[in-house]
């Protein structure tokens, strides 16, 4: 089993896969995904962005267990992986934990609400009025 | 304009810092090229026929004086002495060294510059009107809105890895100066009812499959602005065709599902994103508008022009446009001097174009996707002195949107993509039909030198697309399209011709156009009215050529 | 026809052709190769990756030098043909 990068607290390190949904797999209507502890979304290549949005769709559908990128990844993508709400990588080459965490820590701010905790700019900058507008 | 607070201060610089570091990464050996292509692509830096070339952003091509003074430093420093303007209103420099280009990065940052997202498959730089702020058919300013786009679609983390570029353009006016049909998104700002919202048009685009994008929203709120376009890449970003990158866009996508099945998928996920706090509120949105709040004009200014100097006059007819502020002007740079590169301008010429605007422009700058520049702000008693110091600087050429004001890409001189070189065809026709260009009159003429169309010629009333023949460079000719609100596409009139051929064929054509025209009629009117069968036969002569 | 051995230097973006040797900026300096010498010599300097885009190409002996069959391959040894001031070879590209 590849190394699992753990990105929050939702990670199951020692976990393994209870499935894994490919890119062109719609997670809607996958039945059942509420009973996993581990769902493992795969990126084949990593070009292929479509596991961001089945990732962030899942937190939307209200998943709350550890959401693992497996595949084609790099340092690069974990930032975006994080926003996506991704809790945990495993990629096919083992990633450097120190230069993960650099990059994890690279951006003080983010501009558009995610799957993830990040405030966006335009929230930290009208603080009263951090809600939507209508 | 926009000006950088901390926070967008702080993401430049932290964007400088992971380039850099990915950088030494790669030069270290720690990171392979099949790995760091796609980084430094997403930092605008490709490696071109001769050497890397730079993509900068310039937002929706809008600058300050310091920024263009800026751009011209990087033209010294980096680079050989200038820069070229491209279809999407930002800049390129065609030799920098991978190993200074972290440096030069910081220095973009230092005057709120990056070139962040100008390359790769994400959303690229936000178009907008090149007289923004300054027209008077406008329904408000575009640019506040594309400033929203531009915060919300860097390092969007849903959307970082589309099937392919995204390119979104906003405007404010009926007329449109920005080709917003033929985006991937074209956004057109718009009145209803005593409010003001969004006409949505989703997938429009050039190059092999050109198409003209259907309208699927008449009006969007500006209180779902941000997450009706979220719906809108969610959709793209999860069912665009990943196999063939010819088919990749989403102008694809929209045609293979019908515009009403794409607009009911954007609905339905718009219905469920709504929810999620993705808008921003509307104290940003006034925060952001209130940089773009009109400069302080003078009233009471003297209208009259002195149009003793004829050269004076000719331009200011032809590059001077009415502002929607009494006394006011718009002023047009040709950067298509006959003989010279379309679109390119040395640092010096940069030099002098910012000394300008901060004198006589509230000091801002525009640039136009028809590779040329805009002073948005000028008196009419300062034109004058503009022209003087622009005519000194070889930056008066009086052809705005005629004959000679063509638009070329790099084409094979520059780019590895290229099937054939565009600039010399460019140069060639400007100077065979620099003396008969006031006769012709409006005439757009667009050459890309192959199919990915950058210079946009689907929407050229004439445009000229170079091929590859059996090793040799060989030309199409395309008549009828354009960017405008009457937007078309234009259509290959018949077999292709080498060099010197489209030219005698381009100017058999305007012979032809010249000769049936009808009282007022433009190149594209004429074409429109009488179709293609006299220009044919006027190139091809009444027999097909084989 | 022969093959030139080609690529651009990572630092720099430089155009490069090899010439028996080494590298050089000048394609007046190419040799030509064999294709299967071509390809062993590819792939000892595609190890480090210090040159970017590196390919075997098609080319002609002409006037005691090689000019590449592909019009691209002779704008890139030359330079762009708008800008003669920028030429890095003397030979017309044409």
């Amino acid at each position: 089993m590849a190394e699992v990068f753990a990105i929050d607290g939702r990670a199951v390190v020692s976990a393994e896969l209870d499935v894994v949904i490919g890119p062109d797999e719609d997670v809607r209507g996958h039945a059942g995904l509420g009973n996993y502890r581990v769902i493992g979304i795969d990126f084949p290549k990593w070009r292929d962005g479509r596991g961001y949005s089945s990732a962030r769709i899942l937190r939307e559908m209200g998943f709350a267990g550890d959401i693992r990128a497996i595949g084609d990844l790099t340092v690069d993508q974990l930032i975006f992986l994080k926003r996506s709400g991704f809790s945990s990588v495993a990629a096919e080459r083992p990633l450097n934990p120190a230069v993960a965490q650099a990059a994890l820590a690279r951006f003080p701010f983010v501009y558009q609400r995610a799957a993830d905790s990040g405030v966006p700019a335009w929230a930290l900058r009208h603080p009263v009025g951090a809600e939507a507008a209508e | 304009m926009y000006q950088y607070d901390d926070i967008d201060q702080a993401v430049v610089d932290a964007r400088v810092a992971e380039y850099r570091d990915q950088l030494e990464r790669r030069l270290s050996g720690a990171l392979d090229e099949d790995h760091f292509k796609p980084l430094r692509l997403k930092n605008g830096l490709y490696l071109q026929l001769h050497a890397y070339m730079l993509r900068v952003a310039i937002p929706y091509g809008t600058l300050s004086g310091r920024q263009l003074r800026m751009l011209g430093h990087v033209a010294r420093q980096y680079d050989r002495g200038y820069g070229h303007f491209t279809t999407r209103q930002n800049i390129q420099y065609n030799w920098i060294r991978l190993e200074e280009s972290a440096d030069l990065l910081a220095d973009l940052a230092s005057v709120e510059m990056h070139a962040i997202q100008t390359s790769g498959n994400c959303i690229r730089n936000i178009s907008s009107d090149q007289y923004a702020g300054a027209a008077a058919d406008e329904v408000d300013d575009p640019r506040p809105w594309a400033e929203l786009l531009r915060q919300w679609s860097s390092f969007h983390p849903e959307f970082s890895y589309l099937p392919r570029k995204f390119k979104i353009a906003v405007i404010a006016s009926e007329t449109d100066r920005a080709a917003m049909k033929l985006h991937d998104i074209g956004l057109q700002l718009v009145h209803r009812k005593g409010e003001i919202g969004f006409r949505v048009y989703v997938g429009g685009g050039m190059g092999r499959t050109p198409i003209i994008a259907p309208m699927i929203r008449d009006f969007l709120p500006t209180g779902d602005f941000l997450s009706y376009c979220e719906a809108i890449l969610r959709v793209y970003n999860r069912y665009g065709r990943r196999d063939n990158i010819y088919k990749a866009r989403i102008k694809i996508l929209v045609h293979d599902l019908g515009a009403s099945e794409f607009a009911r998928q954007v609905e339905e996920e718009h219905a469920h994103v709504k929810t999620l706090g993705l808008d921003a509120p509307e104290a940003e949105i006034a925060r952001i508008r209130d940089f773009f709040a009109p400069p302080a004009f003078e009233a009471g200014l003297c209208e009259t022009l002195d149009r003793g100097d004829p050269d004076f006059a000719l331009w200011v007819d032809r590059q001077v446009a009415a502002h929607k502020a009494p006394g006011y002007r718009i002023v047009n740079i040709s950067l298509k001097p006959v003989g010279k590169i379309p679109g390119d301008a040395s640092a010096d010429q940069m030099d002098v174009i910012a000394d300008l605007a901060e004198r006589y422009a509230f000091d801002e700058i525009r640039v136009t996707h028809a590779q040329n520049l805009v002073l948005p702000h000028v008196k009419a008693s300062d034109l004058q002195a503009v022209w003087e110091a622009l005519d000194a600087a070889g930056l008066a050429d009086a052809n705005l949107d005629l004959a000679t004001d063509i638009i070329a890409c790099p084409g094979m001189d520059y780019c590895t993509l290229a099937n054939a070189r565009s600039i010399p065809v460019a140069q060639t026709l400007a100077a065979l039909l620099a003396p008969r260009e006031a006769e012709l009159g409006e005439l757009k003429i667009k050459v890309s030198g192959c199919i990915n169309g950058c210079g946009h010629h689907h929407a050229g009333h004439i445009g000229i697309l170079g091929v590859d023949r059996k090793g040799n460079e060989n030309y199409q000719l395309l008549l009828g399209g354009s960017g405008a609100e009457d937007t078309s596409l234009a259509k290959i009139l018949g077999p292709g011709f080498d060099e010197a051929g489209i030219v005698v064929a381009v100017e058999k054509v305007t012979s032809a156009y010249l000769a049936q025209r009808a009282e007022g009629e433009r190149f594209l009117d004429t074409y429109r009215r009488l179709g293609a069968a006299p220009f044919k036969a006027a190139v091809y002569g009444e027999t097909v050529n084989g | 026809m022969v093959k030139l051995l080609t690529g651009n230097a990572l630092l720099r973006g430089d155009v490069l052709w090899w010439d028996g040797t080494g590298w050089s900026l000048s394609i007046a300096d190419a040799v030509a190769l064999e294709p299967a010498e071509g390809a062993a010599i590819l792939g000892r300097e595609a190890v480090g990756e210090r040159i970017s885009d590196l390919a075997l190409i098609d080319a002609e002996a002409v006037d005691g030098r090689f000019r590449p069959v592909k019009i691209r391959e002779r704008i890139r040894g030359f330079g762009p043909t708008v800008r003669p001031d920028l030429a890095v070879d003397e030979q017309d590209w044409r």
